[in-house]
């Protein structure tokens, strides 16, 4: 299946002289929905900004469903409906007027029954006469989100969506993401936060200044994640792992203290009986034990890390 | 074309009119009156007829013509400048609109109202003084084309425009002192020769010429001239928002 959207070669040098892309290439495929991470600053916003036509690049292509975004950027636009990072709303407009006008925007004629389908699913219809002044910062979200839906796109990006949102409006977020994605959306977000990813995505990518550093299945991932370790710390340090547990896939600690061992709790044995027993029959004793869990969190931490 | 986005531009854009509606049609009303008062009645009375034109009725056009500059600038140069500023522009970049369908949207809205303007002038002027149009169809031809030439140049200022001095400046600074300077009160040929000639580098005296002779079928230059200087300078300003559009001139980083 060709993907919706491809993105293929595309750098971004900003007028300061900023590098905020750096020949990145990344293929959506139709009606997944992918959570683009990274920390401030990498690059999220200004990929984002560049397929939907606010910024321009600097170089290489991008395509809508086979549209490229400038020479038939009518086409590649209408696919597309976008959330932005920034709380950008007018003020004295009403909820409605705000709504129905992005649907003309986006050369859509008048349909007050999608309108009306849109703040119901937002639960925004009792405050569709509100005018956006009066309404709270999650309110204001959801106007963004019903303004980027009300011409019915095929590829939604919503840039850091939860931000500054609580758990139970997150909670309905999601719900929401869902359902589009039912209807055959392609979802697009960026978070900050990786339980949002794990949650929500079908796939992962991580950005970091400018670079993709990985494209991900979530189950990929997730098996990944499935990997487990169990330390176990010696009452005796060791200087080397003993012969008779060679069979066994055992690191010691650089001071010798703990035995760690790598297990998948995934795969149909873990291994963990047969290495206790042959513990004990090499005669080693151990004071205390402990399993540890590689997190999303840490194996992203780790991509977007320094190297110091 | 995109109708519906440039419908949904103009509609946004004369809402945000109808909201300030009372003071859109009141300080007008007021601020005509009050030049009545002070070079009609107060003034006029020492001049008793400019080419054989009442002193009172010889201001209207050029009153007209004051409000209509200052009316298309500062509304079309807010109205871009305005979602520029609160970030609100990144729904119509990323909308599939050309830069011609914006520029017609936000053109056609800010000239629109004055023209509302405009003619709301020219009714309350005419409580004051006995009119009459000899050329009601060249009236609304100069009425209409320099609307859209000087809601052009507003277009291009909000877009230049990086702060609110700025939006202000180019209309209190440059429009005001060239429309009362090109004839607004006065005819050019009550001037001394020299500043006769001075004056004939101001746009705005062809514009305001150009619409007295619409009104009293005489002018300070030829109307041929009037309407060639007006659209010369339309072709200007559509040459300059082209180019800011092909650029991406302080629309897009
Ligand atoms: N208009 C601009 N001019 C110059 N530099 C810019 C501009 N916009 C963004 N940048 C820089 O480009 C880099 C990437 O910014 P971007 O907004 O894309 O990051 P992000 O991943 O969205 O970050 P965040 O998570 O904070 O939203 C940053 O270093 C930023 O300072
Ligand atoms: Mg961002």
């Amino acid at each position: 299946m060709a993907p919706i959207l491809s993105i293929s070669d595309l750098s971004k040098t900003y007028d300061t002289g900023f590098q905020a892309l750096k020949t990145v290439s990344l293929e959506i495929e139709k009606g997944e929905i992918f959570a683009l991470l990274g920390p401030n600053g990498a690059g999220k916003t200004t990929l984002i900004s560049i397929v939907c036509g606010i910024v321009n690049a600097s170089s290489g292509t991008v395509t809508v469903d086979g549209n490229d975004i400038v020479r038939d950027y009518r086409a590649a636009r209408s696919l597309i409906g976008l959330v932005p990072q920034e709380l950008t709303t007018d003020a004295f407009e009403s909820v409605w007027a705000t709504v129905s006008f992005s649907r003309g925007l986006f050369g859509k004629p008048k349909a007050p029954e999608i309108v009306e389908k849109v703040l119901r699913d937002l639960s925004l219809w009792d405050k569709k006469d509100s005018k956006l002044v009066t309404l709270s910062g999650g309110m204001k979200r959801r106007v963004l989100i019903a303004k980027a839906l009300a011409h019915e796109p095929r590829v939604l990006f919503l840039d850091e969506p939860t931000a500054g949102v609580d758990v139970e409006l997150r909670r309905d977020m999601w719900r929401v993401i869902r359902e589009l994605r039912d209807t055959g959306v392609t979802i697009i977000l960026t978070t900050h936060y990786i339980e949002e990813a794990e949650e929500m995505a079908d796939r992962v990518g991580v950005i970091n200044k400018g670079e993709i550093v990985l494209v991900e299945e979530k189950a990929e991932l997730m098996r990944k994640l499935g990997r487990k370790q169990l330390a176990l710390h010696l009452a005796v340090p060791l200087a080397a792992v003993p012969d008779g547990l060679s069979a066994h896939n055992l690191e010691l600690s650089d001071d010798g203290e703990e035995l760690i061992y790598t297990y998948d709790t995934t795969g149909e044995r873990t291994g963990i009986t047969t290495l206790l027993q042959d513990l004990n029959a090499t005669g080693i004793r151990f004071r205390d034990l402990q399993t540890r869990q590689s997190s999303l969190e840490e194996i992203f931490v780790n991509l977007v890390r320094t190297p110091s | 074309m995109n109708i519906h986005a440039i419908k949904a531009i103009y509609r946004f854009e004369m809402a945000r009119t109808g909201r300030t509606l009372f003071q859109s049609i009141v300080s007008p009303v007021i601020s005509t009156s009050l030049y009545f008062v002070v070079f009609g009645a107060a003034i006029g009375s020492r001049i008793a007829e400019v080419d054989g034109v009442s002193y009172g009725a010889f201001i209207v056009p050029g009153l007209i013509m004051l409000s209509l500059l200052t009316q298309s600038v500062s509304n079309a140069s807010f109205g871009i400048y305005f979602p520029r500023f609160t970030g609100t522009i990144y729904e119509v970049l990323s909308a599939p609109v050309s830069y011609l369908e914006i520029v017609i949207a936000y053109v056609g809205a800010a000239a629109t109202k004055a023209i509302i303007v405009g003619l709301i002038i020219l009714a309350t002027a005419a409580l004051f003084v006995p009119l009459e149009i000899q050329h009601p169809g060249w009236m609304l031809l100069f009425l209409l084309l320099t609307a859209v030439t000087f809601s052009l140049l507003g277009f291009i200022i909000g877009i230049w425009a990086d702060n609110f001095e700025k939006l202000q400046f180019v209309p209190m600074l440059i429009i005001t002192p060239l429309a009362f300077l090109g004839g607004s009160f006065y005819s050019i040929s009550m001037l001394p020769p020299f500043w006769q000639k001075v004056t004939l580098f101001n746009p705005v005296v062809y514009l305001i010429s150009g619409f007295r002779w619409s009104f009293y079928g005489q002018a300070d230059v030829g109307v041929g001239v009037s309407l060639a200087m007006t659209l010369l300078f339309l072709g200007l300003c559509l040459a300059v928002i082209w180019w800011i559009f092909r650029t991406g001139y302080r629309l897009k980083s």
